[in-house]
């Protein structure tokens, strides 16, 4: 069931009457069903997975808990009898034994994802390296069906597995509302990566009819449909074109198609967020924001703070964290600083716990070695603009540009420009090729390709360009009143009839100028199986 | 307070009550109009403006609305008559006209064209789009759809055609807003009129297939339709036009005399006729034998009206005064078309 | 050890007044590596460790917070 079809809109319609129409206490089992039907018409095997981790973290979660209490509750009885090594004694060992469910639910769980996701990339490249050898014998593909959404479902469980380990909430006890917390239907698809903390209290709450919060949510929701079929979805014609046809579309083509998905994937992206928060809203939850205007980020640190945040955050609390302050890395960061002095013993452990961050990055979007080489490439780039701060800083002492609107202009097309390039690894076949094309922007580069003709023989009509470049317009513009203040309430603000006018307007916008119907219907989402 | 309530939830019905106007009048302005060029889509909404006192009713393909003209059947042999053509008319979309034509009416004859019988399935959007759009919302309508809709297709695109042609927008034309609200007539009863010739030259023979027998589906709408004719007391006849193309395999003739031997109905192959139709392939078609031209379509009906008039007994109504009225009408319509397009075949 | 503290921001950021600031984290002032460079420094400095699970915002939105997570490290030994 894609976002933009009519059997989610239908499916949400039933859901949303079943929801308030039933008495609230059992709102969260409404929910959890539909989650469970949504994903059901995803694939009947997908059940097991999702059933498989919900199953597991529950116990794991909540036999940590328990453990951790009575062990408390038998240290406190006992403390006075214990000497000071006695103590100890017992402390390492029930931190031991806790440390022993969270691994085996960690491993267990990642350890599905990897199997179902990464398999046949393994066996590719096994093949790969015989092949090299001169050996004959290849391995054969394994057929696995990636469950949908589960990088999603199990980074969630695994965030919430870990902060209950860590003290950091108590555990739910109900385990229909945690499995509710761990399948919601709106984030199946492509997230975002919920924080146990933030979604379960609305999540779980009792919620009545809020006329304003449903429009609101509807609102949300008719604002991610017009990114995903006005821009998105008319965008992708081209994009497919300009990425497969690459005898005939290099140099200057490379940057356009470069351009274009970069639209493409903002538009399908931030728009499938919309739909997802706003459904979300509909039910009277919070769903945390995922993206934060990125492209108006000064540098590429920044970007990837307002860019699907709620992965960010992930790695960064789950990842990049754990592995910085780890005792090899405590005494990585000792022995640098005592041998290679003070400013590479700063910044070492950090670079290299980096480098692990993208990695996993690049391999969590997708078992290839586009995503991995992508993913690189971020770190790279990152690391680049680090050691370049000294250099910034001497430029910016001698011309004060700092600040101005001249300068902000160039981070934000800096930004644009850097975050768009490496984009090009996910669209083109495999890495070589994309290095080839990257390469052929600067070797033949001729802007007298870029004739109206040209353009026309991407897919795309002239209306087809006017709606996009009006769309882009309007998208942009958004963007810039968010700026000062949250656009969604100055709309509420509005007089009466022009707030009908403006949402019945883009309604209209949207049923006719979506790209929709016969004949478009295979565009999936881009974050489908991530 | 309570009429303050009211003066809200009014300002809301209004909003409401503008937008649907304003979707309607969208809706009409992107649904094709068929008016010119293909107006094979034009032809199932026109019955509806008829009088409907038909003594025949002609329920197929473009093998009846090509090849048929109830204006010679009336001027012959008196006989009122209609036919709910439409391009690639699908079996089961000929039952369910049929059952939707009965519920305006009570024809003495149905006339049914066995070539559909060679498709089992769904086949094509847009023909489908042509046959099912212009038909007014019943069950049998609803049906039609369930049973036409091929896997790309949805309902709900049928009940609100803008979300199907949402992207004529960018493309309408001059006629979109001619014809938006009023139509003009594509056809006469139903029959497509074309004046110009191309003969028709090396027909080719029929592949051979792998299997001759006509699918399940098929003849279970084929006794859906004898059923239904029984009960309503029709009289159902089973014709194969005379077109040359697609070709007509013996095996499915044999299949079909079979049929009709065991239902008790009339079936005529008017292919093994053309001698005594008189048809002459080199002057007679349009189309190279796919579809009569107005030549051979006048006629085809000639010798069918005397089959009907003789073998099915109906019964000439010449004088009877309103039908007299109405036909004149129509015959000078007619012929001025008649005229208008060998004018313009002979400017070319 | 608040002057230690101040001593560590200004290495890493010498154009910001931590006394006064509130929102290092939601500010975006104090980055990822920031924190990290912070904590390896804190806890070479104070002798303390401090663990991935504590490297939360609310820990290193301003001067006071990360006083007391230090002084509490501090207790615990």
């Amino acid at each position: 069931m894609l976002f933009t079809s009519y059997s989610f809109i239908l499916f949400v319609f039933i859901v949303f009457c079943l929801y308030y129409l039933l008495p609230p206490k059992w709102q969260w089992l409404v929910l959890l069903l539909a989650s469970y039907v949504f994903y059901f018409f995803a694939g009947r095997t997908f059940l097991i997975y999702i059933l498989v981790t919900t199953v597991s973290t529950y116990y794991a979660a909540v036999g940590i808990q328990d453990k951790r209490q009575a062990f408390e509750e038998y240290f406190e009885a006992n403390k006075k009898s214990l000497d000071k090594e006695a103590k100890k004694e017992l402390k390492e060992k029930n931190k031991k034994s806790l440390f022993h469910i969270l691994l085996a639910c960690l491993v267990l769980n990642i350890g599905i994802l990897a199997v179902v996701k990464y398999t046949n990339f393994m066996i590719n490249n096994i093949n790969g390296v015989m092949g090299l050898f001169g050996n004959g014998n290849t391995l054969s593909f394994v057929n696995f069906v990636l469950p949908m959404g589960i990088s999603f479902y199990t980074f969630q469980s695994v965030a919430y597995l870990l902060d209950v380990y860590h003290g950091k909430y108590e555990a739910q006890r109900h385990i229909g509302r945690f499995a509710l917390f761990i399948a919601f239907f709106p984030q199946l698809v492509q997230g975002p990566i919920s924080r146990y903390n933030d979604l379960s209290p609305s999540l779980y709450a009792e919620h009545r009819f809020d006329k304003n919060e449903i429009c609101l949510g509807l609102e949300r929701i008719l604002w991610g449909f017009f990114k995903k079929m006005v821009i998105a979805d008319r965008i992708l014609v081209a994009v497919k074109v300009l990425i497969s046809d690459t005898e005939t579309y290099d140099g200057v083509f490379v940057f356009v198609g470069m351009m274009f998905y970069a639209l493409e994937l903002y538009a399908d992206f931030t728009g499938g967020i919309d739909i997802t928060i706003g459904v979300a809203q509909i039910f009277g939850i919070k769903v945390a924001e995922n993206f934060q205007r990125p492209f108006f980020s000064k540098n590429i640190k920044e970007y990837w703070k307002r860019w699907h945040i709620s992965m960010g955050s992930w790695f960064t609390d789950y990842i990049f964290y754990p592995v910085s302050v780890s005792k090899p890395f405590r005494k990585l960061n000792k022995y640098a600083r005592a041998h290679w002095g003070e400013r590479i013993g700063k910044r070492l452990p950090v670079y290299l716990s980096s480098f692990v961050v993208w990695l996993l990055t690049g391999i969590w979007h997708g078992a290839s070695w586009n995503f991995i080489a992508w993913g690189l490439g971020n770190y790279v780039v990152i690391m680049i603009s680090e050691e370049l701060e000294p250099l910034y800083d001497w430029f910016h002492s001698r011309f004060k540009v700092e600040g101005t609107f001249l300068w902000k202009l160039v981070q934000v097309i800096r930004t644009v420009l850097i975050m768009s390039c490496l984009r090009m690894f996910d669209c083109y076949r495999d890495v070589p090729l994309t290095f080839r094309m990257f390469g052929s922007m600067f070797t033949s580069w001729n802007m007298n390709r870029l004739s109206a003709q040209a353009f026309l023989g991407l897919g795309l009509t002239v209306a087809d360009y006017v709606i996009l470049i009006l769309s882009t317009i309007l998208l942009t513009a958004v963007s810039l009143m968010q700026r000062s203040r949250s656009v969604r309430a100055q709309i509420r603000d509005l007089q009466f009839v022009r707030r009908m006018i403006l949402w019945w307007g883009l309604f209209i916008v949207i049923i006719l100028f979506g790209v929709y119907g016969i004949g478009y219907n295979e565009s999936q989402f881009i974050y489908n199986q991530f | 307070m309570a009429k303050n309530r009211f003066g809200r939830n009014q300002k809301y019905i209004m909003a409401m009550f503008m937008v649907l106007i304003l979707l309607f009048v969208l809706q009409r302005l992107v649904v094709p109009k068929y008016m010119h060029g293909i107006v094979e889509g034009a032809m199932i909404a026109e019955y509806y403006e008829e009088e409907k006192d038909h003594d025949v009713i002609f329920i197929g393909d473009c093998e009846l609305y090509e090849n048929i003209s109830p204006a010679v059947l009336w001027t012959d042999y008196g006989i009122n008559s209609y036919i709910r053509g439409s391009a690639q008319q699908l079996i089961w979309q000929s039952y369910y006209l049929m059952e939707e034509t009965l519920k305006y009416e009570h024809p003495d004859v149905i006339v049914f064209n066995v070539l559909s019988m060679k498709y089992d399935v769904p086949q094509n959007e847009a023909y489908n789009r042509m046959t099912l759009d212009g038909m007014r919302w019943s069950m049998s309508k609803v049906n039609d759809i369930k049973a036409s809709m091929t896997e790309e297709e949805h309902f709900v695109e049928y009940v609100f055609p803008i979300l199907r042609y949402h992207s004529r927008i960018t493309q309408l034309e001059q006629d979109d807003i001619t014809y938006l609200f009023d139509k003009e007539n594509v056809t006469f009863n139903g029959y497509y009129m074309r004046v110009d010739v191309k003969a028709a030259e090396n027909v080719p023979t029929g592949k051979p297939l792998g299997n001759y027998q006509f699918g399940d589906n098929a003849y279970y709408y084929l006794d859906k339709m004898v059923e239904l004719c029984e009960k309503e007391g029709v009289e159902l006849v089973l014709v194969k036009a005379p077109s040359l193309y697609p070709y007509w395999y013996d095996e499915w003739e044999v299949q079909m005399e079979d049929y009709a031997s065991a239902h008790g109905l009339k079936y005529y192959n008017f292919l093994e006729m053309t001698d005594g139709i008189g048809l002459d392939f080199t002057q007679d078609t349009y189309d190279g034998g796919l579809h009569l031209n107005l030549s051979g379509a006048e006629k085809m009906s000639r010798y069918f009206g005397e089959i009907l008039q003789d073998e099915c007994g109906i019964e000439s109504r010449r004088g009877d005064e309103h039908l007299e009225q109405v036909w004149e009408k129509k015959l000078s319509d007619y012929n001025a078309e008649k005229e208008e397009q060998l004018a313009k075949l002979d400017s070319n | 050890m608040k002057e230690k503290l101040l001593e560590i921001l200004n290495d890493l950021h010498e154009d910001i007044d931590f006394e006064t600031e509130k929102d290092l984290v939601a500010r975006k002032i104090l980055d990822s590596f920031d924190v990290v460079t912070l904590v390896n420094e804190i806890c070479d400095e104070f002798d303390i460790e401090i663990t991935a699970d504590e490297m939360m915002p609310e820990n290193f939105k301003d001067l006071d917070s990360m006083l007391s997570l230090i002084q509490s490290k501090v207790d615990e030994d």
